[in-house]
């Protein structure tokens, strides 16, 4: 056969390899030591030294491209290999991943942590305080001594040693400032006790946070100011809020904040007793007579008190028709805060 | 309180729509609670005149009566046996609807047909006599105003309402009909209105002596004699109705008299059977042993040990107690049906004196209410006029002068006040001008006297004796802002400095626990802090929690000295709700009593029951077991950094051979295991429940990392196969080799675990891989193989153990 014949049948015997044995075959029978083309390389030394080169040229030209078409034809050969390689490794990709889900923050605590991210951006430090409170840090230090009708605004949970279960955070703040003196900026957020019993809108323990600024200066309109912004970021919405004339043995002058409320936007509805508002704080200008027994210079100083329940904040936010939910610790109450 | 918005019409002429008065009110400070109307809607039904009344043939209790009500005479069978000719009742036209929903239709009554109903108070939800129909000439309305056919609302004035106030302790000047008037006449510029009053004239010298001894408890007491009364006569119609539109029943004369100044001046009284009196009444503390009956039968012993120090204030006679002062009477001296001469009371008495008795024997009474937050000093001879002239006017009888016994030195003086311009605008934070400031200084009758010019005025104020409130600067800033309005005060943000934050590099930030405990699959409880006893014994029986001295409920006695009884709880309740898996934390604070110091500590505690994972097509469903809890706990752990050791630890709570300690530095912060079996059994929980409880400030104690270097020498690493007892613990395995090996063991994992075949019984095959490094050169093999040779001739010497 010629060099023309020979590369024809090893161009097509490469092709026709249908994997990888069968390829290398075809590379033997045609360029292996004793393969075709090999052998007329060999023969060459039989032709003329003339003839020679033309013939050799002819011949490695036909070499080459049969080398070539086997590499092409070894490559395609491995990408069909890896495609049937991976159509086999398919999995059903919608089946769900391995390992759990996460848990969930309880919708008191990530409120809590939405207050406090709101008030410490704007240098208010978080405190805390024991829940187990004395008379003095609950009450007397509060301007509140024994018999004051203001104490059956707080049904109190005593305890056998004499002690009692805070009714507000506030002794948290008497206990700071004891230690420290103005400018105080600080938010007290915490379980408070009362003597309630258990229904859709009340719970004998339940969160507080309270606020206290006393510096120089501090007015009225700066309490105003700062109870506006905080309810306006906290529902992130600029809804209404008002502010009358209230009592607090702690502050005076005392307010009661009340804001639009966020079910009918102030048209009446159950969730609002049909006032269009609902009533979310207490705050006022801090007593004299607390700044007083702390030993803060009352006319260099002034300052506001805030202080309302996150579990009532948390009941409008995530829109919770009833507290018992908050303490029941249902896992499928829970998840849906996840 | 609640009160009719027409009484306090009667004492100061507002022209304000119901809502709006309520918003005004609660704008200054009185909160308006509730608004009801005081009747139903009683459309149809009219005045009527009965003009015959006769026998109904079929029935003896049923008359047939021939009604005129304006327009027709109209036939109506009535059951009522006070039905007369002449009378004037109230009848309800076929169509009406009654309160309760009761349609009037014309139907016949065995027999005769009835063209409507005549009705009595029950009916119309005006009041509780059912004893007949209206009776409007008796005392209703006045004569003319009785026109047949006019509608009842209208004659009776049924289109008014019952506010209810929530009012705050410090203002027990509003608490009456007077005081309200006084706010309402202050806010629209008015004068009040006094109904004429005009002093009673005794026109019997009938006494009752009256004599004070504590002075401090009662500064003012008058008496006055009221002789040849019936109290068995009505109350009339009007008084009865202003104090059920007040919320108040009925009670007999006195009583309603009495109640009725209440409401009207805010002055409490009492009235006493003067035939059940001895000697004389003397005002003073009660005496060791002495007890009193009250109205009400309960037995109350004043006399019984006073902590504080503060005995009850008594109201006695010569046979001893008559009356808790300021709170309740007694019933040997209380008024009934047989009473005939009546002594009544006046006083004024100190507040604390009277909230502290209330408080101590819980008497929540509407005297004690008032007094406690203070009842004006000078307001007793007015009110003791007021009840005389209306006792005698209901239930006869002869006034006699009154008596009365006072220390003027006692009474509550006039407050001088100054509030500062200067001040005020301080502590506002804005400007009010001064000229409005002095106008509502003088509406709320403060008398002030101005004095200083420009910022440096100076307004001096007197304060009335039923503006017993005002003490100090501050509170006349809230008066004059609550009239100004808090509404009308610009918002403004406080300025100040900008201190910057301080984060602590030896504690780890508490959020990070609760953050990493949701993250592997936990949801946050928050459980009350207060616990059934019973349960916290299960758990920890000799825990001896703090007892709650009232609790709200047993379920709710004790502090939690752990987080477990809560969690116990939680898990409880969610079992019972078909969950099957549960992963529940909580942070909070438990109370535990050492020695005598109160500890409060902060907790994180979690629970786990059920398969390892959820329901997944990838795992296997197998159940959660003490190394995956332990697996939590570590990851928490890691989070202070500080290393740890896990004991094996005895807990009532814990299964004995599944408990540990949690040590760091020698102290235990915490524990984890399964819950024992016995004590699941009790809770009937299953047994397959797991749970830790850790100090979270010791946990978030945190070791200030420091950068260690980094070694670039190769690492060499020797499996060993060990057989050693069943009991020999894998943290002194690791004790052992690390001794022995120092420092050039920079790794040291346990990869296997293996008892059974092969392995004696009692002992175990425990596979531990080392690894070696050297911080500064190649270790040479030969090194590394004495280390491990070194490493093994301990382990066998010290825990008997042998390669496998």
């Amino acid at each position: 056969m010629n060099v023309e014949q020979i590369e024809t049948a090893a161009l097509e015997a490469a092709a026709a390899a249908a994997d990888e044995q069968a390829l290398d075959d075809v590379r033997v029978r045609f360029l292996g030591r004793k393969g075709e083309v090999t052998a007329l390389l060999k023969g060459l030394g039989r032709l003329t030294p003339d003839e020679r080169p033309a013939a050799g040229a002819r011949i490695n030209e036909a070499k080459s491209r049969v080398q070539a078409a086997i590499e092409a034809r070894r490559h395609a050969l491995g990408k069909e290999q890896l495609r049937r390689e991976l159509a086999s490794e398919a999995v059903d990709v919608t089946l769900p991943g391995r390992g759990g889900r996460g848990g969930s923050l309880h919708p008191i605590t990530q409120t809590l942590r939405r207050i406090e991210q709101i008030f410490v951006v704007a240098g208010y430090d978080v405190v805390a305080g024991p829940e187990i409170e004395d008379d003095y840090h609950n009450f007397e230090a509060l301007n509140i001594p024994a018999h004051h009708p203001a104490r059956a605004m707080h049904d109190t949970l005593y305890l056998d040693n004499g002690l009692l279960l805070r009714t507000h955070t506030s002794p948290a703040q008497i206990r700071v400032m004891e230690k420290q003196q103005p400018p105080l900026r600080i938010i007290c957020p915490g379980r408070v006790y009362r003597k309630d019993d258990v229904d859709a809108s009340h719970s004998p323990m339940f969160h507080q946070v309270e606020g206290l600024v006393v510096a120089e200066g501090i007015a009225f309109a700066d309490l105003k100011g700062t109870v506006v912004d905080f309810v306006h970021r906290f529902f992130e919405k600029e809804i209404g809020v008002r502010f009358r004339p209230s009592y607090f043995p702690f502050t005076e002058p005392s307010a009661e904040v009340d804001v639009r409320c966020v079910h009918c936007g102030g048209a009446g509805c159950r969730s609002c007793g049909y006032t269009g508002w609902s009533e979310v704080m207490g705050c006022g200008m801090v007593h004299p007579n607390v700044l007083g027994n702390m030993g803060i210079d009352t006319e260099r100083y002034t300052g506001f008190a805030f202080g309302f329940g996150a579990d009532r904040l948390a009941a409008l936010l995530y829109e919770i028709d009833d507290m018992r939910l908050l303490f029941d610790n249902e896992i499928k109450f829970l998840e849906q805060f996840a | 309180m609640k009160f009719s918005a027409r009484w306090l019409h009667d004492w100061v002429p507002f022209d304000l729509a119901t809502p709006e008065l309520c918003d005004r009110l609660t704008n200054a400070g009185l909160e308006v609670d509730g608004v009801e109307p005081v009747a139903g809607d009683l459309g149809d039904v009219v005045v009527a005149t009965v003009e015959a009344v006769e026998k109904h043939p079929n029935a003896d209790k049923l008359k047939v009566c021939r009604v005129y009500d304006g327009d027709a005479r109209l036939t109506v069978v009535c059951g009522a046996p006070n039905v007369r000719v002449g009378m004037k009742s109230a009848l309800a036209r076929v169509g009406a609807v009654l309160p309760g929903g009761f349609a009037i239709k014309r139907a016949a009554l065995r027999g005769v047909e009835s063209s409507g109903m005549l009705c009595s108070e029950v009916e119309l939800g005006l009041g509780e006599d059912e004893t007949g129909i209206l009776d409007l000439g008796n005392g209703f309305a006045a004569d003319e105003a009785l026109t047949p056919g006019r509608e009842l609302s209208e004659v009776l004035a049924l289109d008014d309402v019952t506010i209810d106030l929530d009012l705050t302790p410090n203002r027990g000047d509003a608490l009456s009909i007077r005081g309200l008037a006084r706010e309402v006449a202050l806010l629209t510029r008015q004068a009040v209105v006094r109904p004429p009053l005009a002093r009673v004239r005794a026109t019997t010298e009938d006494v009752f002596p009256v004599a004070i001894e504590n002075y401090d408890g009662c500064p003012r007491y008058l008496g006055r004699v009221i002789a040849g009364v019936d109290v068995t006569q009505p109350v009339p119609w009007w008084l009865r109705e202003r104090l059920r539109r007040s919320g108040l029943r009925s009670i007999d004369p006195v009583v309603d008299v009495t109640n009725y100044v209440l409401l009207e001046l805010g002055q409490p009284m009492h009235a006493f059977d003067l035939d059940r009196l001895r000697g004389g009444i003397v005002v003073r503390d009660a005496r060791p042993r002495e007890s009193l009956t009250l109205l009400d039968d309960r037995e109350v012993p004043v006399g019984d040990g006073h902590p504080g120090g503060r005995r009850p204030l008594l109201i006695t006679d010569a046979h001893g107690p008559v009356a808790i002062a300021g709170v309740m009477g007694g019933n040997r001296s209380g008024i009934g049906p047989s009473t005939r001469n009546v002594f009544l009371e006046c006083a004024f008495f100190d507040p604390l004196c009277v909230a502290a008795t209330a408080r101590r024997f819980a008497l929540q009474t509407d005297a004690a209410h008032r007094y406690e937050r203070g009842v004006d000093s000078r307001l007793q001879a007015e009110a003791m006029e007021r009840a005389t002239a209306l006792l005698l006017d209901l239930v006869g009888g002869q006034a006699g002068p009154i008596v009365e016994a006072v220390s003027e030195a006692h009474l509550p003086n006039a407050k001088v006040v100054r509030l500062r311009k200067r001040r005020l605008d301080r502590l506002v934070g804005e400007e009010i001008p001064p000229t409005e400031v002095g106008d509502i200084l003088d509406r709320l009758e403060l008398n002030p006297v101005t004095s200083g010019s420009g910022d440096e005025i100076v307004w001096t104020v007197t304060t009335p004796s039923h503006r017993f409130d005002i003490e100090r600067e501050e509170d006349l800033v809230e008066e004059v802002l609550r009239i100004h309005g808090y509404n009308a005060v610009a918002s403004r943000l406080p300025t100040g400095g900008l201190p910057l934050g301080q984060p602590d590099l030896a504690v780890a930030p508490a959020a990070r626990f609760a953050d990493l405990l949701v993250d592997i699959g936990y949801a946050e409880a928050i459980t009350y802090s207060f616990v059934d006893q019973r349960l916290a014994d299960v758990l920890e029986p000799s825990g001896d929690p703090i007892r709650v001295k009232n609790p709200v409920s047993s379920e709710h006695a004790v502090m939690r000295t752990s987080l477990l009884p809560g969690l116990v709880g939680a898990l409880q309740r969610n079992l019972a709700r078909q969950t099957e898996r549960l992963r529940l934390f909580e942070v909070g604070q438990c109370f535990r009593l050492v020695g005598d110091e109160l500890k409060q500590n902060l907790l994180c505690g979690g629970i786990l029951c059920g398969p390892r994972h959820a329901q997944n097509w990838a795992h296997e469903s197998v159940d959660a077991d003490f190394f995956d809890v332990k697996g939590d706990v570590e990851r928490l752990l890691a989070l202070g950094g500080r290393a740890a050791q896990f004991l094996p630890t005895q807990d009532p709570a814990l299964h004995p051979g599944q408990a540990a300690a949690v040590c760091i530095d020698g102290e235990t912060i915490g524990r984890l295991g399964r819950l024992h079996p016995e004590v699941a059994a009790t809770l009937d929980l299953p047994r397959n429940v797991y749970c830790f409880e850790l100090g979270l400030l010791a946990l978030a104690t945190r070791q200030p990392r420091v950068f260690g270097g980094l070694s670039r020498q190769p690492t060499v690493r020797r499996d060993l196969a060990l057989v050693v007892d069943y009991a020999v613990p894998a943290t002194e395995i690791e004790a052992v080799v690390r001794e022995r090996v120092g420092e050039l063991l920079t790794g040291f994992a346990v990869f296997d675990l293996y008892t059974g075949e092969g392995i004696e019984s009692g002992r175990k095959s425990v596979g531990i891989s080392l690894t070696f490094q050297h911080r500064s050169r190649t270790l040479a093999e030969a090194e590394i193989n004495q280390k491990v040779d070194d490493a093994l001739a301990d382990l066998k010497s010290r825990l008997g153990a042998r390669l496998r």
